[in-house]
């Protein structure tokens, strides 16, 4: 221990060696490693569940596994996908690139960081231990709805809880110190309206965090205390209400949405301009569209709910709110089609994979758009279009930002070039099999095939199969993609400080060497 | 590999759109919406379409600047970059234009959903009630009610037999109603949120425990309709189909004729003085329909979740627990309370039956429970 803290405290000579590197780190990159693999980690188990739920759908019947246990496994699916992947590996992604991008030595609050990173191995520990137990894991769908998660619960479900409340204790330090090292640590001269693109998205990010969490830790409370300690908020046969439930879980819920995109628009608005050679069209307008959002965020949450009965001014009001956030959402197309324009443009792995996500979300928005008409929404609700809907924002959307984040920053953070090529051929193969899995999918929900069904009729059987194929390819696919990581890490060519043409300009990241000094920016460079 | 990127990319531009609009554009489409049967239903589908066109355009506009970009001003063939990173007017311009087709949009879909919302009375009402896992129809007027199973065998979804033509969209009675008919139904649920969906009349409404929900319904031709439940459920939840058979005036007066005068025959039955062997057949047809997917039909369960009963010490020692959890179902597991829901006659037999069925009967004290029994438990309950 002793010599730990002297390494610290007197050189500049790099990290402790051995196992206390990982556990006592308080060095920003360390814990943004920490953070990207563990995300890498249970995008691998998360993946494995969805395998389950993919084979057992091959075809109409029960295979592979009884109903409960498939329940399980999207529920668990969904809980790592959505708290265990694409948040983690954001934050990771914050813990990196944020001191590096506004010219600082390390984040604000670095103990702190230690915390909010080795919270999570916890929690998901606690989470993945009850698939172990004899009454199984949480079974009730990742939105966990009352009174299936109450009353008709397993008991397992007050781990599921426990775990909840500790990933959101994580979240919250993690934003806390993210908005801390932002408006303290900025370079001199970089305002507020000079910081990086993925800068502002995680501002805009963190805010939405420190304000949603305490509300889903609140309905896991409310649970917590239904079950164990007699009380009725959703419990109808006790005077409570199980639409409250609902209303409550949708109030974090959807802020939770654009929680696992903003990062991904910061990223992709980088990697764009990089590659077009052209600053971003728009700056202050992607700014004032990524407030716009997050704030519309707040007044759309029932339209996950348009079938619970509400009034008619209720449906309409959430139906119009909703369809506003198409308005900043389409502006955020048309200005990086914009940054395109006129640019000088090559395709490496990065911009594919941006590229891609400009498809493929803006294709993800349109079903987005569809969902919000309401009286569509009665024959869309709960159906496989919702499901092809969400994984196109998600998949192609948040984990291909977060890929492109990965190729993109990889040579900087290892001071190696990735093998192109193979960046290539992982980039096809992901972006053939996504499509495989995730299009047909609307067509089975439209022909009304629900969610979370073990079985279905045999009218979708051969798109589910095929759905099954393009699910096998992708996970596979992503083994590619640990294997270039780590063949990356261990050699590749050296890469330049810019790592990419003209990217010297772009910002603070590329004026470092790559890889960078273990404590970023000890001396602040100035910003013009 | 030129020549392949060019055949791939006219693939991409050219076949793609046209394969998808052919597979969604007919109106039977099994790629598409339902079209339905009902007026709502219908204009819902053009609303449907409508906005999926309209996004088709902005798509393929958006997507082909893109792509245009892409290929004109790449690298490779010496594009030089411009130096512009704003335009006051264009983004004000695209800002306003969105907002022009979104309300577009929105004024259609305001006018279909008015005319989708609406719970005045209907001619007939009826109370749909979701249970885990099925569903319960009462006819208010005449205060007549069943409830509605899933009929595809299990040895179909273990894959011992063929799947049938109608292989989990069938049950073993339908919902009735009659063509040309305002029908309200009034939906809620008895244990967790379930969701009543029938795509041809375009009704989705959550079945939720303590709230009654409403929708309508108006069908103008006979048919048989099937839906789903749209709401996660539990273990069973793909496995409680809707079905409902529209059918003329008449014929829907005889069928409540046929269930008022069932209704009443059973109320004679709860009387009668039952001989073993009377309660043990009916009480095999009871466990069959209702127990059998849970606790199997040899009564071995699927522990742990579903416990045995062949051997259970309650179904062979204590009658008095037996009927207790009958009643009122079992908390915190996927034992439902019947009690409310079937006949004391049915929940004798059931239960008389479970203590004769397999080794039961031999090693347990074989104790009969008849439907006075029953009436007499709910007696003291309500004291």
């Amino acid at each position: 221990m002793s010599t730990v803290v002297e390494t610290h405290d007197h050189g500049h000579h790099g990290p402790a060696k051995g196992l206390s590197r990982w556990l006592f780190t308080t060095n920003h990159k360390d814990i943004g490693t920490l953070y990207l693999w563990f995300s890498f980690i249970m995008l691998f188990i998360g993946g494995a569940m969805a395998m389950v739920i993919r084979a057992e759908l091959f075809q109409p019947g029960l295979q592979i596994v009884q109903p409960e246990f498939f329940n399980q496994m999207t529920t668990n699916h969904g809980l790592i996908m959505v708290f265990g992947v694409i948040m983690p590996a954001f934050v990771g992604l914050a813990n990196w690139m944020l001191p590096m991008q506004i010219g600082a030595p390390d984040m604000a609050l670095p103990r702190l960081n230690n915390l909010s990173f080795w919270l999570l191995p916890m929690a998901f520990g606690i989470l993945l231990s009850t698939l172990f137990m004899p009454e199984g894991g949480p079974n009730f769908g990742w939105t966990f709805y009352a009174p299936l998660s109450t009353t008709y619960a397993p008991n397992t479900v007050n781990f599921f809880i426990f775990s909840v409340h500790v990933m959101g204790v994580s979240s919250i330090l993690g934003s806390i110190n993210i908005i801390t090292t932002i408006f303290n640590m900025r370079a001199p001269g970089m305002t507020l309206m000079k910081m990086p693109l993925f800068v502002w998205s995680w501002l805009i990010t963190a805010y939405l965090l420190i304000a949603v969490m305490p509300v889903l830790a609140g309905v896991v409370t409310m649970m917590l205390m239904d079950i164990n300690f007699g009380t009725s908020f959703f419990n109808a046969a006790g005077g409570g209400d199980p639409v409250l439930f609902q209303h409550v879980f949708w109030f974090f819920g959807h802020p939770e949405v654009y929680i696992m995109i903003l990062p991904a628009f910061g990223i992709v608005s980088h990697i764009i301009e990089t590659f077009s050679r052209k600053p971003i069209f728009g700056y202050a307008s992607m700014v004032y569209a990524m407030a716009s959002i997050a704030i519309l965020s707040f007044v759309v949450w029932a339209h996950h709910m348009f079938t619970v009965g509400m009034p008619l001014a209720g449906e309409l009001f959430f139906m119009y709110s909703t369809m506003l956030i198409a308005i900043p959402t389409g502006v955020k197309v048309f200005n990086w089609v914009a940054t395109m324009f006129r640019g000088s443009i090559t395709f490496e792995t990065p911009m594919l994979f941006s590229i891609a996500f400009v498809a493929l979300f803006t294709i993800g928005g349109f079903s987005g758009l569809m969902l919000a008409i309401v009286p569509a929404d009665f024959q869309y609700h709960d159906t496989y279009f919702v499901v092809a809907h969400f994984h196109y924002v998600l998949v192609p959307g948040a984990l291909f930002g977060i890929i492109a984040g990965a190729y993109y920053w990889l040579p900087k953070w290892t001071g190696n070039m990735y093998d192109e090529t193979l960046g290539k051929l992982h980039f096809w193969l992901t972006f053939i099999s996504v499509n495989v899995t995730f299009f047909p999918m609307h067509f089975v929900g439209l022909a009304g095939m629900p969610r979370r069904y073990p079985d279905y009729a045999l009218q979708f059987a051969d798109f589910n199969a095929l759905i099954s194929v393009g699910a096998f390819m992708f996970g596979l696919t992503q083994l590619l993609f640990l294997f270039i990581v780590i063949k990356t890490i261990r050699s590749g060519k050296q890469a330049k400080p810019e790592v990419w043409e003209g990217a010297g300009e772009l910002g603070l990241e590329w004026t470092l060497s790559s890889p960078p000094p273990y404590h970023s920016f000890t001396v602040q460079p100035q910003v013009k | 590999m030129a020549y392949i990127k060019k055949v791939f990319t006219k693939f991409i531009l050219i076949a793609m759109p046209i394969i998808y609009s052919s597979l969604v554009l007919s109106e039977d489409s099994d790629y598409n919406m339902k079209v339905g049967v009902t007026e709502v239903s219908q204009s819902i589908f053009d609303l449907h379409m409508l906005i999926f066109w309209i996004c088709v355009v902005i798509g393929v506009i958006v997507f082909s600047i893109m792509f245009w970009s892409l290929w004109k001003y790449r690298k490779s063939k010496g594009a030089v970059a411009a130096d512009f990173d704003d335009n006051f007017w264009l983004e004000i311009g695209w800002t306003v234009a969105a907002t022009l087709v979104l309300v577009w949009m929105a004024v259609p879909s305001t006018q279909v959903m008015v005319k989708a919302y609406d719970d005045a009375e209907g001619e007939i009402n009826i109370l749909i009630t979701g249970h885990q896992w099925k569903w319960h129809y009462e006819y208010l007027e005449d205060e007549v009610g069943f409830f509605s199973n899933l009929s595809t065998s299990q040895e179909q979804i273990n894959g011992e037999v063929p799947k049938g033509e109608f292989y989990l969209r069938e049950v073993d009675e339908p919902l009735v109603i009659p063509t040309n008919t305002r029908i309200r139904f009034l939906i809620t649920g008895n244990d967790v949120i379930h969701s009543w969906w029938v795509p041809d009349f375009a009704v989705k409404q959550d079945a939720i425990p303590g709230f009654i929900n409403t929708a309508w319904t108006n069908v103008p031709e006979p048919g048989i309709f099937r839906g789903a439940c749209t709401e996660l459920c539990g273990i069973k939840h793909a496995f409680m189909p809707v079905v409902v058979r529209a059918v003329e005036r008449e014929e829907f007066d005889a069928f409540i004729a046929t269930k008022v005068a069932l209704a009443e025959e059973e109320r004679m039955l709860t009387s009668k003085v039952w001989t073993k062997e009377e309660l043990m057949e009916r009480g095999e047809g009871f466990y069959a329909t209702n127990c059998s997917a849970c606790h199997q039909i040899n009564g071995k369960g699927i522990p742990p979740v579903f416990p045995a009963l062949d051997g259970s010490q309650i179904a062979m020692f204590d009658s008095k627990r037996h009927i207790e959890i009958l009643m009122e179902g079992v908390q915190g597991s996927a034992m439902a309370a019947f009690g409310d829901s079937y006949s004391e006659v049915d929940i004798a037999s059931v239960i008389t039956y479970t203590r004769q069925a397999w080794s039961n009967g031999e090693n347990g004290d074989g104790v009969i429970v008849t439907p006075q029994d029953i009436v007499a438990y709910k007696n003291r309950i309500d004291l």
